[in-house]
């Protein structure tokens, strides 16, 4: 029990971070993410990366900020991130849903020229 | 002196020709516009088939404010001196209008709201629980604005044409009425309030009831303390 690989999860950190990297591009470069929204994504990604070549990093992270426990660092940055890329969701939807509160009230008031314009027109 | 009346209106068949009808029986010169705000029942309709009112259909429901939002934007792109607001629902009396135009005509305020809670009177009479949140409201809204209005929820308003060009640009869409207070407050517009009487409605039932009462609650406070925390919105006033 005691030879117990930690090598392994390294492996797999590294692998699942160039992994996930490599999607994010993908989706950008397909168009299927336009490249604004895809900064905090690739962000993360790296320092995902970084986080799983340098393991001494998360040491010296939770040291740093006095956690006893280093893989809670790492949830923290995870819980973080994801915060962080959820709330611009919001940013983003409330963005959308004015202009399209603008484009709805515009079409309305067109429709209703039109109208009167075909009326107009039916008259003379 | 051109003169708008904004109806906003949702689901709204059995009263609309009713508002529409006792506006035109004013016999005022003011015109009417309906915003039907996506209505899935005969609203459209009903209201165009009249012939007395102009209607805007929009194509996606987007909520009372977004409806007279559009109403300002109509009314300014019309060059309307003054629009009030009147609820498609019935709960609005057209006699009293003159009321709230008169402070606008006399160039005394920029915005009159008609309010049920003036002057202590039989007419309006609402739920214990409702009067409560209308307090609430009095209060924030008065120590916000550091001017007491005493019916914030009112929907029966006027506005000058200062205030239209404003508020075509800068209308709260979710809780518009509250919010709106301290929004032309906040950014200089006069606000008066005369009191009015208002009905019941008549037919349907009020969008807001029950435990969604308290969160309309929450939703209104947050939206006024943000709105207060904004900064002013930099406006050109034409006179």
């Amino acid at each position: 029990m005691n030879n117990f690989n930690t090598d392994k999860i390294q492996y797999f950190a590294i692998a699942g971070s160039i992994v996930f990297l490599l999607f994010v591009i993908l989706l950008v470069r397909n168009k299927k993410i336009k490249e604004e929204y895809s900064v905090l994504w690739l962000f993360f990604g790296i320092v995902f990366l970084i986080i799983s070549l340098w393991r001494d990093l998360l040491l010296l992270i939770s040291s740093f900020i006095g956690i006893a426990y280093p893989p809670i660092a790492f949830i923290l940055i995870l819980i973080f991130s994801i915060f962080l890329i959820l709330i611009q969701y919001s940013v983003i939807i409330s963005n959308l849903k004015e202009k399209n509160k603008n484009l709805v009230q515009r079409l309305g008031l067109l429709e209703h020229e039109i109208k009167k314009l075909e009326d107009k027109t039916d008259k003379q | 002196m051109q003169i708008l009346i904004i109806v906003p209106a949702y689901n709204e068949e059995k009263n609309i020709i009713k508002v529409i009808e006792s506006l035109k029986e004013q016999n005022h010169f003011w015109d009417i516009l309906v915003i039907n705000d996506c209505s899935e029942d005969d609203t459209s309709n009903v209201a165009n088939s009249f012939g007395k009112a102009e209607v805007i259909d929009l194509c996606s429901n987007i909520g009372i404010g977004g409806a007279v939002q559009t109403g300002f934007k109509y009314a300014q792109k019309h060059n309307y001196d003054v629009s009030v607001q009147f609820d498609g629902d019935g709960q609005h009396i057209a006699s009293e209008i003159p009321k709230l135009l008169k402070p606008i005509l006399e160039k005394e305020s920029d915005v009159v709201v008609g309010s049920r809670f003036l002057i202590k009177h039989e007419g309006y009479k609402s739920t214990s629980y409702r009067r409560f949140g209308i307090k609430i409201f009095q209060v924030i809204n008065s120590i916000l604005i550091r001017k007491k209005i005493t019916d914030n929820t009112s929907g029966f308003r006027a506005y000058n044409k200062n205030a239209i060009e404003f508020l075509s640009k800068n209308y709260p869409a979710d809780y518009p009425e509250p919010e709106s207070i301290i929004i032309l407050a906040k950014n200089g517009f006069s606000i008066k309030e005369v009191h009015t009487e208002m009905k019941r409605r008549e037919e349907g039932k009020s969008s807001i009831s029950g435990i969604k009462n308290f969160v309309y609650m929450v939703n209104v406070l947050l939206a006024i303390l943000m709105n207060s925390i904004r900064q002013k919105i930099k406006i050109k006033k034409s006179i």
